[in-house]
């Protein structure tokens, strides 16, 4: 499957695994400092790193004189790549759903968050309900199919989203009067809890009943119910909760249900009041994704501030910035670097909330994240230096195979442009055939 | 067993009345068997709605109508491999295409007239919104759509003068809309006459995202985990049911669920699958449910990683034969995506295309009824590169060895049903006339200007293609 792929929906993507040295440019590893050198790529990981590495014949060269190298860009909150909505809003509790189930490889806002250095992504459920549907983050490996987008071995995640959106605030569909849609519960914060609460009072239940069958596995099992599987797996520390989240209270009282029924939260999102309560996020040993600068968009989002993301890191809670949108998904390089500017972060530390900080927060640090011999070879070239508004993304590569290439995509414009014309001419030259779209009695 | 107690019982009522049309031998016409060579002069003879004996030297009974074949063909009868026809008032099977934005299966508001669309009505409507999968939404997998048949459907008469003989036809409403059947396109008295199997399959849509409200399934995703719990419940519930069946004493009994009931009866499941990245999905989900299956839609199988997703999954293809045009009303300056726009040029080349690679595929009508349309539609794909034979296949024994009944449909052999379609000229050709149609040995004349242009089932709609 994987080799037919390669061989042809990627006729215009990335090659077959090459063997590339990048040459002459300032790495910014993010774990072990910056220097001015190359990195050699081989087999998809990186092989080497250093002012001067091995150039094995056949070698690819990447000049990269005056450029930057970061590791590739990871964006813990995105809801890209997803077909048919990204909200099972209908329920309260909608764990039976998986965001596994309608990977889009085809989205174009897989290439567009390509382009702008992003080369995973943690593709959530929306923010509908209290506990919403499953997750797991995707390499943005443009032109491979559903299965190839999967970033292998990660632990998968689960959707918790606390306030407004569970409770509809001021949704005109989430049960007001006359909407035409009967009221879903909850409606308050209380009610949230409640929920939350009441799902693993009942997958407690369904582990017990699972871990009896399973202790000697006679008779007929229990019934496997999608809904308390994903919660039970959450149970078990085999699922990762990536908790929406605004409010301090709210955001305590997360911890607080976690830590009664004996499990972790392993992000807060969005967590726009985390530098109230940073000190008893760490003590829970959550990690905390949130926006550089984008806040009021609603009343629970309004007591936010530009140093949040520098309080929490300081606190000692680990911090990573995230777009949850396709747009800002393409210039995270530059919310990160607001930090600087906000906080006084430094460049490292500023990078490192759109690599190596999600990463760990994802679970998959052991891969990806920073420039380190072994991991892997997934690189961003930037021109300019890579947390300013006028850097531009010259190149991306993704298990050391180039997906993006600015001068390939900028040359190849008229072609394609040219391409569609040609359709859209051909189709103006045949009559329509459709069927009207209206007829009379129908 | 009792299942097919009733299916026999149905077919000897069949037989028993068609006893009562005399034999009919086609002589001297050229007969295109489909299975075998092509008999350039042959005689045919059906007797009791089967074909009695066809070849070059067989001899013309006594006792048979006879009908000089000199300068007609005759060819096995079109079967729609995925149809509405028979049922009154019934949508068109289209494929569900799912989008962002929520782009749903749109389904024209038809009079809910037979009892599977009244059932489904109350499923969908009277009651509370669904809370989860136990509530079982959308779900009449119960529902046999032979037991539902309305032969007095206006599309019989209308399919048949284009040479269709047969339907497999689905009730497909809902996620699980029920169970279909192979049926032939007769003017018949008692819907029984019609059933030529039951059940072959259940029908599955999957629908696209609603948002918010409304009852569970709201979205793609909980579309798929709602096909998904019903799997794993059925497993469940067998293990249970058989349990209980081999020894109730003592033991709780299992509550009835005809949701599991109507799954478990089907022999294979239709899936929906359009774009390439839908074909890929349901590839994943079939194996993940362990049903047999069959896709349907095929929108964008001119593809050729698509159509090598087929081949390597072993997997039939229904191809729906309205062919992707320009909605007349779009905004003239709204342009299409490049993939929108291919999908128009291309989608009628995906019938070469999966011949070419040797994928089994079937056309259905897909809300076409109308002669000219239908011959409209088979002609597009023959000018894109699809040979006759290969169209007559994909409308012939091709569905009928999808839906395991090849053993008496789809050619001319001795033994199977007598289903005949009798032109002058070759099929599929412009000025091609079919002359007659024998359906269960019963011929047919097709109708005089048949099937005003009204009779055509839902507009043409734009792929649901993402960007």
């Amino acid at each position: 499957m994987r080799k037919f792929l390669l061989a042809t929906l990627l006729a215009a993507g990335p090659l077959c695994a090459q063997t590339y040295v990048i040459k002459n440019a300032t790495v910014m590893t993010v774990s072990k400092g910056t220097f001015k050198g190359s990195i050699l790529v081989k087999d998809g990981k990186i092989a080497e790193v250093g002012e001067k590495v091995m150039e094995p014949q056949g070698a690819t060269i990447i000049d990269a004189a005056n450029q930057y190298v970061i590791p590739g860009i990871i964006d813990c909150h995105s809801h890209i790549a997803g077909d048919g909505g990204i909200n099972e809003g209908s329920v309260s509790v909608s764990s039976m759903v998986d965001i596994r189930d309608i990977i889009n490889p085809e989205d174009i806002a897989i290439y567009r968050a390509l382009a702008g250095g992003v080369t995973t992504a943690n593709i959530l459920h929306g923010s509908a309900n209290a506990i919403g549907g499953k997750t797991l983050p995707l390499k943005m490996r443009w032109g491979k199919d559903a299965q190839g987008m999967i970033f292998e071995g990660a632990t998968p995640g689960i959707k918790f989203a606390l306030g407004e959106n569970p409770k509809r605030a001021g949704n005109p569909t989430g049960g007001a009067i006359n909407s035409g849609v009967p009221p879903r519960y909850p409606a308050t914060r209380m009610g949230v809890e409640d929920v939350i609460r009441e799902a693993f009072v009942e997958a407690k239940a369904y582990k017990a009943e699972w871990d009896a069958w399973d202790a000697n596995k006679t008779g007929i099992p229990p019934r496997k119910d999608l809904k308390l599987e994903a919660l039970k797996e959450v149970l078990e520390g085999k699922r990762f909760v990536h908790a929406h989240s605004y409010r301090a209270d709210e955001i305590l009282m997360l911890l607080r249900v976690a830590d009664e029924f004996g499990f972790k939260i392993r992000t807060l999102q969005h967590v726009l009041e985390g530098y109230k309560v940073a000190k008893e996020i760490a003590a829970h040993g959550a990690g905390a994704s949130t926006f550089s600068d984008w806040w009021s968009y609603k009343m629970e989002a309004f007591d936010a501030i530009p140093y949040n993301a520098a309080i929490m890191q300081k606190k000692g809670v680990l911090v990573s910035l995230n777009s949850d949108d396709a747009e800002l998904m393409r210039h995270l390089n530059s919310e990160a670097g607001k930090g600087m500017k906000y906080g006084g972060l430094s460049e490292t530390e500023a990078l490192a909330m759109i690599t190596l900080n999600p990463a760990k927060q994802l679970g998959i640090d052991n891969r990806v994240g920073s420039i380190e011999v072994g991991k892997d070879a997934d690189l961003v070239v930037y021109d300019k230096f890579p947390l300013s508004d006028y850097a531009k993304v010259q190149k991306v590569l993704i298990d050391g195979q180039i997906y993006f290439d600015r001068d390939n995509e900028v040359s190849g414009r008229p072609n394609k442009k040219a391409e569609k014309q040609k359709l859209i001419d051909k189709e103006k030259t045949r009559a329509p055939q459709g069927a009207p779209t209206r007829r009379a009695g129908q | 067993m009792k299942k097919k107690l009733v299916t026999a019982l149905l077919l000897c009522c069949g037989l028993v009345l068609a006893q009562s049309h005399p034999a009919v031998a086609i002589r001297n016409a050229k007969i295109v068997t489909v299975s075998g060579p092509v008999i350039n002069k042959g005689t045919l003879v059906v007797r009791n709605g089967l074909i009695e004996a066809v070849g070059e030297n067989v001899a013309v009974p006594a006792d048979a109508m006879l009908v000089e074949g000199e300068g007609l063909t005759v060819y096995p009868g079109l079967i729609d491999a995925l149809s509405t026809w028979g049922q009154a008032g019934a949508p068109p099977a289209a494929a569900a295409t799912t989008g962002r934005g929520g782009r749903g299966a749109a389904t024209p508001a038809t009079p809910a007239t037979t009892a599977a669309q009244v059932m489904t009505a109350i499923a969908s409507t009277a009651t509370a919104p669904a809370r989860g999968p136990e509530d079982r939404p959308q779900t009449t997998s119960w529902i046999k759509i032979a037991d539902e048949l309305s032969p007095t459907d206006r599309r019989i008469e209308s399919a048949r003068s284009a040479g269709f003989t047969t339907a497999i036809t689905f009730p497909t409403r809902g996620i699980f809309a029920g169970q279909g059947a192979v049926i032939d396109l007769l003017t018949a008295e008692k819907p029984g006459e019609l059933v030529i199997n039951s059940p072959v399959g259940q029908y599955i849509s999957i629908g696209a995202g609603r948002g918010f409200g409304g009852g569970f399934p709201a979205s793609l995703m909980g579309y798929i985990a709602y096909v998904r719990q019903i799997y794993l419940d059925a497993e469940h519930y067998k293990l249970v049911k058989d349990a209980y069946a081999k020894n109730p004493n003592g033991m709780k009994r299992p509550e009835y669920d005809r949701a599991l009931e109507g799954v478990l009866d089907s022999p294979r499941i239709l899936l929906p699958a359009n774009r390439m990245v839908e074909i890929d999905r349901m590839i994943h989900l079939a194996a993940d449910l362990k049903q047999p299956f069959i896709l349907y839609g095929g929108r964008e199988t001119y593809r050729p990683e698509a159509v090598e997703l087929l081949k390597k999954a072993n997997v039939a293809m229904l191809l729906s034969i309205k062919w992707p045009e320009k909605n007349r009303d779009a905004d003239p300056d709204e342009v299409d995506s490049m993939r929108t726009l291919e999908t128009r040029d291309k989608a009628a080349s995906a019938p070469a295309m999966l011949q070419k690679a040797g994928v089994k595929f079937a056309f259905y009508s897909d809300g076409l009824d109308a002669p000219r349309d239908l011959q409209a539609a088979v002609k597009k794909a023959l000018d894109a590169g699809l040979s006759r034979e290969d169209a007559l296949r994909a409308l012939t024994l091709t569905p009928a060895e999808i839906f395991k009944v090849s053993d008496r449909l789809g050619s001319i052999e001795k033994g199977k049903i007598g289903n005949l379609v009798v032109t002058r000229g070759e099929i599929f050709d412009d000025r091609t006339k079919v002359e007659m149609i024998f359906v269960d040995g019963r011929k047919y004349t097709p109708a005089v200007e048949a099937m005003p242009m009204g009779g055509r089932g839902t507009p043409t709609v734009d792929p649901g293609v993402n960007q």
